[in-house]
Order: C-alpha cells, then structure tokens, then sequence
C-alpha cells in the first residue's frame, strides 16, 4: 500500500487527464490502467460552452480519486489563488502545486515553490510539489511541510525518460522514508518500470499515454510495467559490474584441465 | 450598466452583486469557482460582494489536466 498523507492507495500510477482523442478514450484509459487518482485542472469557462461541466460529470462517474493542479501557474499568488478555487470546486485538500519558471522546459520556479507550499501548508492543504530532483529543494519543501514529493524525470511531455539517474537517485537515498512520485517527462512503460526499480513509490503519466495511436493499451502496458518495476524493487536487484561472472558452475566444466 | 472584464473580455451586467451578475452571464447552474481582481471569492461570498466598474472578473471550472 501506499499512503499519501491519510490516503491509502494501491494502484502505484496516477493518470492525468488532458490531451486524451476523446473523453470516452479518457474513461476506458482510467480504468485500463486501473488508476485510482487523476490529476485535473481549472480554466476559463465559457458559459455558452459549459465544456467544464460535461468533464467533471465524466469524472465524477469513473469514481476516482482527484489531485488538482496549478498548471500554468507562473507566480506564487496565481498558484496560491487557484488552489484556493480549486479546493472549492473539487472539494479536496490535495494540491499538486506547479509554479513555473520558464516555458521551454517548463522547469519548476522552485523558489516560488517553497513559497507556495509554506503557505498552502499552513492553511492545512497537503501539497503534492512538482519539484526537480535538487536536494536542498527537496529539504526545504518538506520543511514547509509536505509530505510527498513529485520530482520530474523529464521536462513535460518531453517522452524522454529518467533524465538525470544520478540525481533521482540521490533523492531517494537521501529521503528514504518520504513517498517520492516521478511527475513528467516520462514515454514509454521501460521508463516507468525503472522508476519502481528504484525505488519511487508511483508514478504520474499523461502525455505518453494520451498521445499514444491506442490510449487504453497503452495505459494497461503503463500498469503493467509498473506492477513489473514494484515487484522488482521488492525481491532485491542486483548490482551491475564492469566484467562478465560466469552464471553456470566452473566446478567440472568438461575438458579443462 | 456596468463594463467588467469576464475571464478576458469584456462584458455588461445590470446587477452589481456577484452572484446575480454570475446568473445574468448564464453561470447560474454550472459548477465554478471565482476570483475577483486576482483574489479569490468563495461561493458563500458572493451573494455580499460588490464589483465595480472594471473590475476583472474569473470565473473557471473544472478542466482536463496533466
């Protein structure tokens, strides 16, 4: 089990909710992935539209648990604002609080981060920091008082994978007992089984299964890559080495000797 | 009548009190939330809030996200 502040969860793979073909596609992806939390949004409702209504009905339907966003936050008092609007449309403490520091990469500003969270903290939110896997950040946001960290592996919808194993590594050394969720960046079901592998406890997938040609096989192959990585990281892997070690026994090998 | 910016453009209401004016925009029913000049306005709130001519008005609602 995993617990995030009070929740316990199973499923280790959270699904965001954009850029889906269609909102049918969306529904049968949740299920095939058999994600318990989904992340969300807040943007402009057009009152002619009503596109926001139709959404948060199909939401409420799959049943799952919601992680709303600040997204496209780029100063702390616009992250700090909606997650006081989206506390109230969603009715959840949770935050996954994103400032934004610069657009092409879509980096986190992490010093307006700290100063987000310290203040969400304090008005009793439970914060969700997408972060980077900087130690010193990582330290601060906890003292600010999170509890569960969201460092990238890549920049968003970049499909590229663990970018930096060293430093995501050190993360979790350093912090072993705080849950550690991989939070964009990642493409393909090998990226997300070598998350598990080392160790982090779930992991955030939108564009790499949105994007996909097949959505829903592609989230079933995200879950099972996932149950693949957590089972890995529980029966002990080895170490690499630098030259070969014979796996059969040397002991009577014929003709030597 | 009043000119108010509504989540970027600009619009007229009859009433002053946010919460009529948010009827008469045709949000009556739907599921938003809102801030007011950057500063958010609980739904409780807006029965007692007053705008003003200018004011920058932001109403959203839930939507897709990663």
């Amino acid at each position: 089990m995993l617990q995030l502040y009070q929740t316990q969860l199973t499923s280790r793979l959270m699904l965001g909710t954009a850029r889906y073909p269609a909102p049918a596609v969306l529904a049968d992806a949740v299920r095939a992935a058999r994600a318990e939390v989904v992340t969300v949004s807040l943007r402009r409702e057009s009152a002619g539209e009503r596109a926001g209504q139709a959404f948060w009905s199909l939401i409420r339907e799959l049943g799952v648990r919601v992680l709303p966003n600040t997204a496209g936050c780029h100063s702390v008092k616009e992250a700090v604002t909606t997650a006081h609007m989206a506390r109230e449309v969603f009715g959840t403490s949770w935050i996954k609080l994103e400032v934004i520091g610069e657009d092409d990469t879509l980096q986190p500003d992490v010093f307006g981060l700290v100063d987000a969270a310290r203040t969400l903290c304090a008005e009793g939110y439970e914060v969700f920091p997408y972060t980077t896997e900087d130690l010193v950040v990582a330290e601060r946001l906890l003292a600010a008082g999170c509890r569960v960290l969201m460092p990238w592996g890549a920049p968003i919808g970049s499909g590229r994978g663990l970018n930096n194993l060293f430093g995501l590594k050190a993360l979790r050394a350093h912090f072993p007992e705080v849950p550690l969720i991989i939070d964009a960046g990642l493409g393909v079901p090998s990226h997300a089984a070598q998350a598990l592998e080392l160790g982090f406890d779930a992991v955030l997938i939108n564009t790499a299964v949105a994007q996909a040609r097949d959505p829903v096989q592609m989230a079933r192959a995200f879950a099972q890559a996932i149950e693949a990585g957590l089972a890995a990281r529980a029966a002990g892997p080895i170490e690499p080495r630098d030259l070969a070690v014979p796996s059969s026994p040397l002991i009577g090998t014929a003709f030597r000797g | 009548m009043m000119k108010i910016l509504v989540n970027g453009a600009w619009r007229e209401t009859r009433s002053a009190e946010l919460a009529r004016a948010l009827e008469e925009l045709g949000y009556g029913t739907s599921v938003v939330t809102t801030a007011v000049n950057g500063e958010f306005v609980a739904a409780g709130e807006r029965p007692g809030t007053l705008l003003s001519e200018g004011d920058r008005l932001e109403v959203l609602a839930p939507m897709q996200g990663g």
